[in-house]
């Protein structure tokens, strides 16, 4: 069978797989939309979370970018891992014991006041959306990359392939999404991991068996390769050669670095999407327990990672730079059809040379294509390619689902049902969450289709809202009884202004803009997430001591939190 | 629970516990995988620098103990506490 046949075959298979599961887990109450019943098990929701947590970017991308940062590309694999500890150690427990639908719900609740849920509101839907956007592009161009044919065959809206594959995968989402609820995307959520983790990991075995004799690429990354020497020395000796960075030494500074990392941390502890999961699962205990296996499972994909990165810079420097243009591999042929590989014989030696200096560098390789071409780098057989189209999309799908559960509770629980309407009933309840979740489709939709020039300063935005807002509120909500609602609302709100402010005007050019040389003790804009949980922080606790404490029932209510017993299943009431 | 064995020192307990798990957490991280990443990159682990391990890997491999330990340790002063579910 050929490539095509076999996505067609593999995506087929998988969407009709994720479209039962959401038929046969048809949500039929508020409590199974929002929380899937609250009956999950630990190991399911672990799935599901890592399923959650692994967008189109971890999946496609992630690995590439390692590849061309080195040691400084290590900010991803700490940031993205160790943000579970905080999640797990700090929040998750307390979430589950206070055992309502959503985050704002907890911030409304515990700050006694409506102001605080609204800012909470509005912070929730601020990161959905603008990451929700990045993974139905993310969708849309792995259809576009690997069913060009079926999407060249029809007209659609004038739209390109690209946003014709966005509007195949709203039209996927909305099916499990909002027939569903939180059941489909769980149970399809297990599902999408099974898939995406099977399609990563089988070229990366294969490879690391090609270039060091070793199964386990975890291993294989420090092994050594065919013609003697340890691959990463290879790497970094051949590279400072070129006149870039060693490959195991980095170039950000050590404060960047410490800031970069941290942001994205308490960014992973700060996304509603991911804390929501932990209201699933039946107790207090299971959380603690789930948290573990979430992160075990993300560690499978974030460890292979650098491998994969290594292996593919290893494979470029020694089978395409510096060989003759006429006897390069048939996959570097394959992909430079696509665009993502070029190469521009500046020099007419017919050699292709590849360099630190932009004026005689003759190889341009993009990054994605550190995973994308795993397959045919391995020589592997047809079917794994259109196994990683699969892949790629279940990571993609996975976490656009999880976004758009966000938004809509948000608007029908906490918007409607605590605010604007409480006398609505159960059912009408469920049906406006049912709206909210096609509405967020087609916004997040329209932004895959028309999507604002910069994606990747998007994901800096929503980890550093994510780490400027929740983390700090929801933590002093547990861990602080004294902290009161003028201090959560003031330390959100100024959290969250200095961090737009600053990735605005640095990433974005507004305000006047600047360059590196202009930034606040030398933080990028990816690190600044820190800085604005660290203001949340003081501000809370400064307004705090000059106002007034919280009633009684609150901090009994804290108390009640930090007791695991009598986690009944999640509720309303 | 018994009278001496307050929610207090349950909380307690759970507060010291998770100060010798952070500090672990910030150790592997930010210490040897960032700040004194140079000076363990002098020792090899195989093909690894030390270092570059600890940023890439070894990390990762400890933050997942990290929360299998504390769900067992709670799990065990849940029941030592009688607050268990």
């Amino acid at each position: 069978m050929t490539i095509l046949a076999w996505t067609y075959l593999l995506v087929g298979i998988t969407f009709a797989l994720y479209i039962g599961i959401a038929i046969w887990s048809r949500a039929g109450s508020t409590k199974e939309f929002y929380v899937a019943g609250g009956g999950v098990s630990p190991l399911a929701n672990g799935l599901a979370t890592a399923a959650d947590w692994m967008s189109a970017a971890s999946f496609i991308s992630m690995a590439g970018l390692i590849s061309f940062m080195g040691y400084d590309g290590s900010v991803y694999l700490m940031g993205w891992t160790g943000g579970y500890v905080l999640l797990a150690l700090l929040l998750a427990p307390y979430m589950r014991k206070f055992g309502k639908f959503t985050v704002p719900a907890f911030i409304g609740d515990r700050y006694y006041s409506n102001t605080a849920r609204t800012v909470a509101v509005i912070a929730a839907l601020f990161v959905s959306f603008t990451y929700v956007a990045g993974q139905m592009r993310g969708v849309g161009i792995v259809f576009s990359r690997y069913l060009e044919p079926l999407l060249s065959s029809f007209e659609l809206f004038s739209l390109d392939n690209t946003g014709k594959g966005v509007v195949i995968g709203m039209v996927v989402v909305f099916f499990y999404a909002v027939l569903g609820g939180m059941k489909g995307i769980t149970y399809t959520q297990v599902a999408q991991y099974c898939v995406l983790i099977f399609a990563y990991m089988v070229p990366a075995i294969f490879i690391s068996m090609m270039l060091v004799g070793n199964p386990i690429p975890q291993i294989g990354l420090g092994g050594s390769v065919e013609n003697g020497g340890y691959l990463l020395d290879k790497l970094d000796g051949v590279l400072t050669d070129l006149g870039f960075a060693a490959y195991t030494s980095g170039q950000k500074s050590m404060t960047d670095m410490v800031f970069i990392t941290a942001a994205l941390m308490i960014g992973t502890a700060g996304l509603p999407h991911v804390i929501v999961r932990f209201f699933t699962v039946p107790r207090v205990r299971d959380a603690r327990k789930s948290a573990g296996y979430a992160l075990l499972f993300i560690a499978i994909l974030y460890t292979t990672a650098p491998a994969i990165a290594a292996f593919g810079m290893y494979n470029f420097l020694d089978s395409v730079h510096n060989k003759k243009m006429a006897e390069l591999p048939e996959w570097v042929q394959t992909w430079e059809k696509t665009g993502l590989i070029k190469i521009n014989d500046l020099n007419q030696d017919g050699i292709v040379q590849y360099t630190s200096d932009p004026a005689t560098n003759e190889l341009d390789i993009d990054k994605d294509i550190m995973v994308l071409a795993g397959p045919e780098i391995a020589k592997l057989p047809n079917w794994v390619v259109g196994l990683i189209a699969a892949g790629g999309m279940a990571a993609a799908l996975s976490t656009a689902a999880g976004l758009l559960l966000v938004i809509s509770t948000s608007v029908s629980h906490d918007l409607l049902k605590k605010q604007l309407m409480p006398n609505i009933s159960d059912k009408g309840e469920l049906r406006a969450a049912r709206l909210a979740a096609v509405v967020a489709v087609v916004i997040a939709g329209y932004f895959g289709i028309n999507p604002p020039d910069y994606v990747a300063a998007v994901v800096a935005l929503a980890f550093g809202l994510a780490a400027a807002s929740f983390f700090p509120a929801i933590l002093m909500g547990i861990f602080s009884k004294k902290m009161n609602k003028e201090g959560a609302i003031a330390g959100m709100i100024s959290g969250l202004a200095i961090t737009i402010f600053y990735i605005l005007k640095f990433k974005f050019n507004l305000f006047g803009g600047g360059s590196e040389n202009d930034w606040w003790f030398g933080i990028s804009p990816e690190g600044f997430g820190t800085v604005g949980a660290m203001v949340n922080f003081i501000v809370a606790l400064v307004v705090m001591s000059f106002t007034k404490a919280p009633p009684a029932d609150v901090q009994d209510l804290v108390e009640d939190i930090r007791i695991p017993r009598g986690a009944g299943a999640a509720s309303d009431h | 629970m018994h009278p001496e064995k307050t929610a207090k020192q349950y909380w307690k307990r759970n507060l010291r516990l998770l100060v010798i798990l952070f500090s672990i957490w910030f150790l592997v991280s930010y210490g040897f995988g960032i700040i004194f990443a140079d000076q363990l990159n002098q020792i090899s682990l195989g093909g690894y620098k030390l270092g570059f391990w600890f940023a890439q890997q070894g990390s990762i491999y400890v933050f997942i103990l990290i929360i299998f330990v504390y769900a067992a340790l709670m799990n065990r002063l849940d029941r030592e506490f009688d607050v268990n579910e």
